[in-house]
């Protein structure tokens, strides 16, 4: 039954994370110390797949971001941006240092992410919904083209409450944008509490599926079971693709996990960032 | 004006292959000439604002030239987050096309009138608000969507108004046209107006003439950035401006003028008069001349107000 879905289905819980996870989240950590504020749930919950898509998926050139050979990532919940900044760092769109300025006056990294101001990021999001649509536009422009890069939209769970989302949902299928996939990091915990109470989005692959795209489940944090599905892609030639990755809030910080109070922290001090270090480095 | 403007799409896409068109359940048969001529560069998307904005700044990312086409009121209110973000924050070349402008659709009540679109436009950076007075206008102007930077809200009439734009004047985004300038340059009156309230204010201008009252009209088809040249240059000396909208009174073109009046003319302002829409919905029906003789923005009405401001500044 859809009300039945448990905190983390299809998720192993039990699977450690390896090493360079670990390490991906300290610099995420780095990042919210520089800036003592930010999405800590929200990012840790994106890692894995942020990950996948930057090492094993997505074509770029950091040297060169507006290459356009490039697929296009758009990060449609922005929110998550700390996990695309530390991905960008890492494959040096910008030096790992950048992370250190987090969401400061100067900075270019805000706590949404900024196209035009950031290398790398291909539309600025924060406001909700505003990525599928985007990303439908894109696609459509790269097969006017005859482009063979390809768009992949990340959205959250709660972010999927808006019907702009339904609307680009629509639109997709309707054109058999092929060259378009759709993320959700389904971590089941919004804003305000559990997707389930807040507003229930079970059974989510057979509305996707109702939807036109062609779709499969994966464990979010299973770097080999992404990396599988995601080089697999497209799913079928004629259609758009969907994935819901199934993920933990505040994912390898265990006293944050599956917590709505860890969604975001407008303030952060040094001794919370000493309990981050440390959540880390039992896991 | 409609055809005027979406036939000048169509010339535009063939002349450039950057340009696309995304229609919102509205106006199929531009999406079949094109499709027919240019396939895979336009369609007709659902009732969907929030998405077409949203597509139009994807296609616009790659490089595109999207214009987009449904009801005013729709394009602007319904999907303000998309124009404002997806739009303007990145500052992409989408023209979002608003069927209707004002008081067009005056027998479908005030869920279809677009009374505040100029001011809700208006109010984001990097977004151009252009509306012409008639379809010689429009298809001047549309020449110049191709190269202009950033977001356009283009604001249609209701069709077949009247011709009273003139080549001669010529066109320039962003510079009003002076469309009637007083004999032997002693002019009392500036009207200041935008969109067919022109074709009204011009008219007014011609029966205030027979008066001895000398107007000149400062056409101001670009009401964001604004003519704050022409504007200030027109209006010293007056003894009266007059600004003419069919338009809520908030937030426009009334607005727009006073703003860079009390700013370019400190101590030196004339008294000035705003008409158009009062500061609430429409209780009414009937056609768009009806209610705009219901808000005085007819000829007469406006004629009328010029008298009354005139009178005023002399007591």
């Amino acid at each position: 039954m859809a009300n039945d879905v448990a905190l983390g289905a299809q998720h192993d819980a039990s699977r450690q994370l390896d090493e360079r996870s670990i390490e991906l989240r300290r610099l995420v950590v780095r990042a919210l110390e520089g800036g003592s504020r930010g999405h800590i749930g929200s990012s840790m919950s994106l890692i894995e797949i942020m990950r996948v898509l930057y090492d094993d998926i997505l074509r770029f050139r950091a040297n060169d971001p507006e290459w356009e050979g490039r697929d296009r990532c758009i990060l449609s919940k922005g929110h998550g941006c700390i996990a695309q900044y530390v991905m960008l760092a890492e494959k040096g769109f910008f030096p790992r240092e950048v992370l250190d300025t987090f969401c400061r006056r100067d900075s270019i990294l805000g706590g949404h992410p900024e196209a035009g101001k950031v290398p790398g990021i291909e539309a600025s999001t924060g406001a909700l919904g505003h990525g599928l649509p985007i990303g439908v536009g894109r696609a459509m422009g790269l097969r006017i083209k005859r482009s063979d890069a390809r768009v992949f939209v990340v959205t959250g769970d709660g972010e999927i409450n808006e019907g702009s989302v339904w609307e680009a949902a629509l639109s997709a299928s309707k054109h058999g944008l092929s060259n378009l996939t759709w993320m959700i990091d389904y971590n089941k915990v919004q804003s305000a509490g559990p997707t389930q109470e807040i507003l229930p989005l079970e059974p989510l692959a057979d509305k996707l599926r109702a939807f036109g795209f062609v779709t499969d489940e994966v464990d979010g944090h299973d770097v080999g079971a992404l990396r599988g599905l995601l080089k697999s892609l497209p799913f079928d030639p004629a259609l758009p693709s969907a994935i819901i990755c199934h993920t933990v809030k505040g994912k390898g910080i265990a006293f944050a996990e599956n917590d709505a109070a860890w969604h975001h922290k407008s303030s952060i001090n040094k001794e919370l960032i000493g309990q981050l270090y440390d959540a880390l480095g039992t896991n | 004006m409609r055809p005027a403007c979406v036939d000048k799409v169509f010339e535009l896409a063939r002349r450039d292959e950057r340009v696309t068109y995304i229609g919102s359940d509205l106006d199929p048969p531009i999406v079949k000439r094109m499709k027919n001529e240019m396939p895979g560069r336009a369609w007709m998307e659902g009732v969907s604002e929030q998405h077409v904005v949203g597509m139009a700044a994807g296609l616009a990312m790659e490089g595109f030239i999207p214009f987009v086409h449904t009801i005013a009121t729709f394009i602007t209110r319904r999907c303000y987050e998309q124009v404002a973000v997806d739009c303007c924050l990145h500052n992409l070349p989408v023209r979002l096309i608003g069927n209707g402008g004002g008081l067009v659709y005056a027998p479908l009540g005030p869920t279809h009138l677009a009374i505040e679109d100029i001011a809700i436009m208006r109010a984001l950076p990097n977004m151009t608000v252009v509306a012409v007075c008639d379809a010689d206008e429009m298809r001047r102007f549309m020449d110049q969507t191709l190269d202009w930077p950033g977001p356009i809200y283009i604001r249609l009439a209701k069709g077949y108004d009247p011709i009273v734009s003139r080549a001669e004047l010529g066109f320039k985004i962003g510079k009003a046209i002076a469309m009637r300038e007083a004999a032997g340059g002693k002019s009392r009156v500036l009207l200041v107006t935008t969109g067919v309230a022109t074709t009204r204010a011009l008219e007014a201008a011609e029966e205030l003439a027979d008066e001895g009252i000398e107007c000149t009209l400062l056409h101001m088809h670009t009401v964001k950035p604004l003519d704050t040249a022409a504007l200030v240059e027109h209006a010293r000396g007056c003894d009266l401006v007059v600004t003419v909208e069919e338009h809520t009174v908030v937030g426009g073109l009334g607005s727009a003028a006073l703003d860079a009046l009390v700013e370019h003319m400190p101590g030196a302002m004339p008294p000035v008069k705003r008409l158009g829409i009062p500061d609430d919905f429409a209780h009414k029906y009937g056609s768009q001349d009806q209610l705009m003789e219901l808000y005085g923005l007819q000829p007469a009405g406006i004629a009328d107000s010029v008298r009354d401001g005139l009178r005023r500044r002399a007591a």
